[in-house]
């Protein structure tokens, strides 16, 4: 049986091509991934994100419990409101989950984490909290649904459709959010767009989704989201890392805060390993899709693609790829597709941001 | 879901259709298209290779998944629809005008164990359940 969100029926209605998701019930598109993609880039989309968990944190001890907890450093949290990226590390310094911490009272801090690992990380959340911070309450939240509404127009059409949301959001930086009512509006996304990642009561979601829809804003599927994420030079949880991959081999070190004293699970392992691996991009030269597992040739070594596709937006082939750390942006590499060996450029991603191609 | 009644049809999801002249058209079906979804590559046989009956000859990508096409008979490859290649997105458009291929059979016998339009439905049908 798969799981469903609260906007379910809403996909249904509007002719969603539902897929399996990791076990949800979720819209791949509703007609054209490429339309949903370019409406993103040009206009503005929304996405049922529902499938993703809010985790509250609550207790006086969290913030020291959470400096402990993951790689980037809380401490960078000094707003309320304010939201960081960071990776969770196992001890051996690989990657449990990539998340965002909001920083909303020194008492309560709110996770969200990838949908295929929500119960794997509660496990890990809740074993840590019990050992170092027993009084600590967690609070999967799975009475809320989220949705993000992502392109150049995306602010502007979310404040038509929430009264009084301008004039609190409108100065709102990248990585702020704001409560306002039942409504918790961030200005984060996986698009590489301008918008908000909006956070309400399951019970409101399907018709705050129809609101969106009246003020013009498309309903955009899995499909494109991948599209979208992976021009911006988003990492995916699963394909460009993972349990075995640490965050310094997966383009994260901006992530990873090893300046200060604090110590953070898996740190020791960060700095014993050497880095033999980084992730770039590359744009295909040839015709061709590249894709996910397909093997790359470069001077210094072998390497292999975490996730390939097609650029709805430069209208060819992009991947990031796991080569070896002496392969520079402007060399020449080769991609084993089906029998050839197809040229791409290494380039630094993002490829796409705002609409503009950056590569 | 369209499957022309004209047309015969693969298990891997081809259409072919029989020309006057005895050569064969092969392109992908509704179903096929639809399951892949917008469609960003082509690749095509060589005109003058020879194929083997299921032999794997062209490949068609979508934004989705790459997908092989296999040859429905055997035979030579006597034109390609370059067309397709340079506007993938018209297979999407209507996969039944946007044709991958011609070959000319090396043996009607081949063209005899292709389905039928009702076979094909009652294949379409049975993959639904």
């Amino acid at each position: 049986m798969l799981k469903t969100t609260p906007l379910n029926a809403a996909h249904r209605a509007m002719n969603a091509k539902m897929v399996d998701f990791g076990g949800w019930d979720m819209p791949l598109h509703y007609g054209s991934q490429l339309d949903e993609h370019h409406i993103v880039r040009r206009d503005a989309g929304m996405f049922d994100v529902s499938h993703m968990l809010a985790v509250d944190m609550r207790g006086e001890n969290v913030r020291q419990f959470l400096r402990g907890l993951v790689a980037n450093n809380v401490d960078k949290l000094t707003v309320p409101g304010k939201a960081l990226y960071t990776c969770m590390l196992n001890p051996a310094g690989g990657i449990i989950d990539d998340l965002i911490i909001y920083f909303l009272s020194e008492s309560w801090f709110r996770l969200v984490v990838n949908a295929g690992t929500a119960d794997k990380d509660i496990d890990w959340i809740t074993s840590q909290a019990h050992q170092l911070a027993p009084d600590l309450t967690i609070t999967p939240r799975r009475d809320l649904a989220m949705i993000a509404v992502q392109g150049p127009n995306a602010r502007a059409k979310v404040w038509a459709v929430i009264p009084g949301s301008q004039v609190v959001t409108e100065n709102l930086k990248p990585f702020q959010s704001v409560e306002l009512g039942d409504y918790f509006i961030a200005r984060t996304g996986y698009t590489g767009e301008d918008g908000f990642e909006i956070t309400l009561p399951a019970g409101q979601a399907a018709d705050f989704w129809q609101k969106l829809h009246a003020a013009g804003v498309a309903p955009a599927g899995l499909g494109a989201r991948d599209t979208l994420r992976l021009e911006a030079g988003m990492n995916l949880y699963g394909q460009d890392m993972s349990e075995t991959v640490g965050p310094l081999e997966s383009g994260l070190a901006w992530t990873v805060d090893l300046k200060s004293e604090r110590d953070f699970i898996g740190k020791q392992a960060l700095q014993a390993q050497p880095v033999s691996q980084q992730l770039a991009g590359l744009v295909l030269l040839d015709k061709g899709v590249l894709r996910s597992h397909q093997k790359v040739i470069a001077r210094q070594g072998e390497g292999e693609i975490t996730s390939g596709g097609f650029s709805p937006t430069m209208n060819q082939s992009i991947a990031l790829a796991r080569i070896p750390v002496g392969v520079a942006a402007g060399d020449q590499v080769h991609v084993v597709v089906r029998d050839k060996q197809l040229a791409a450029k290494v380039v630094k991603y993002p490829f796409v941001r705002n609409g503009q191609v950056l590569v | 879901m369209s499957v022309p009644a004209e047309l015969k049809y693969t298990e891997s999801h081809e259409w072919v259709r029989l020309e006057a002249d005895g050569s064969v058209t092969v392109g992908i079906t509704q179903h096929a298209q639809e399951l892949l979804g917008d469609m960003v590559f082509v690749q095509l046989p060589d005109v003058g290779r020879t194929l083997a009956q299921r032999e794997d000859c062209a490949v068609v990508e979508s934004v989705k998944a790459a997908s092989d096409i296999y040859a429905p008979v055997g035979g030579e490859v006597i034109a390609a629809n370059t067309d397709v290649e340079s506007s993938p997105e018209k297979i999407n458009e209507d996969c039944y005008a946007a044709w991958l291929f011609r070959l000319k059979p090396a043996s009607a016998d081949e063209i005899g164990g292709l389905l039928d339009a009702g076979g094909y439905q009652k294949l379409l049908d049975s993959e639904a359940h």
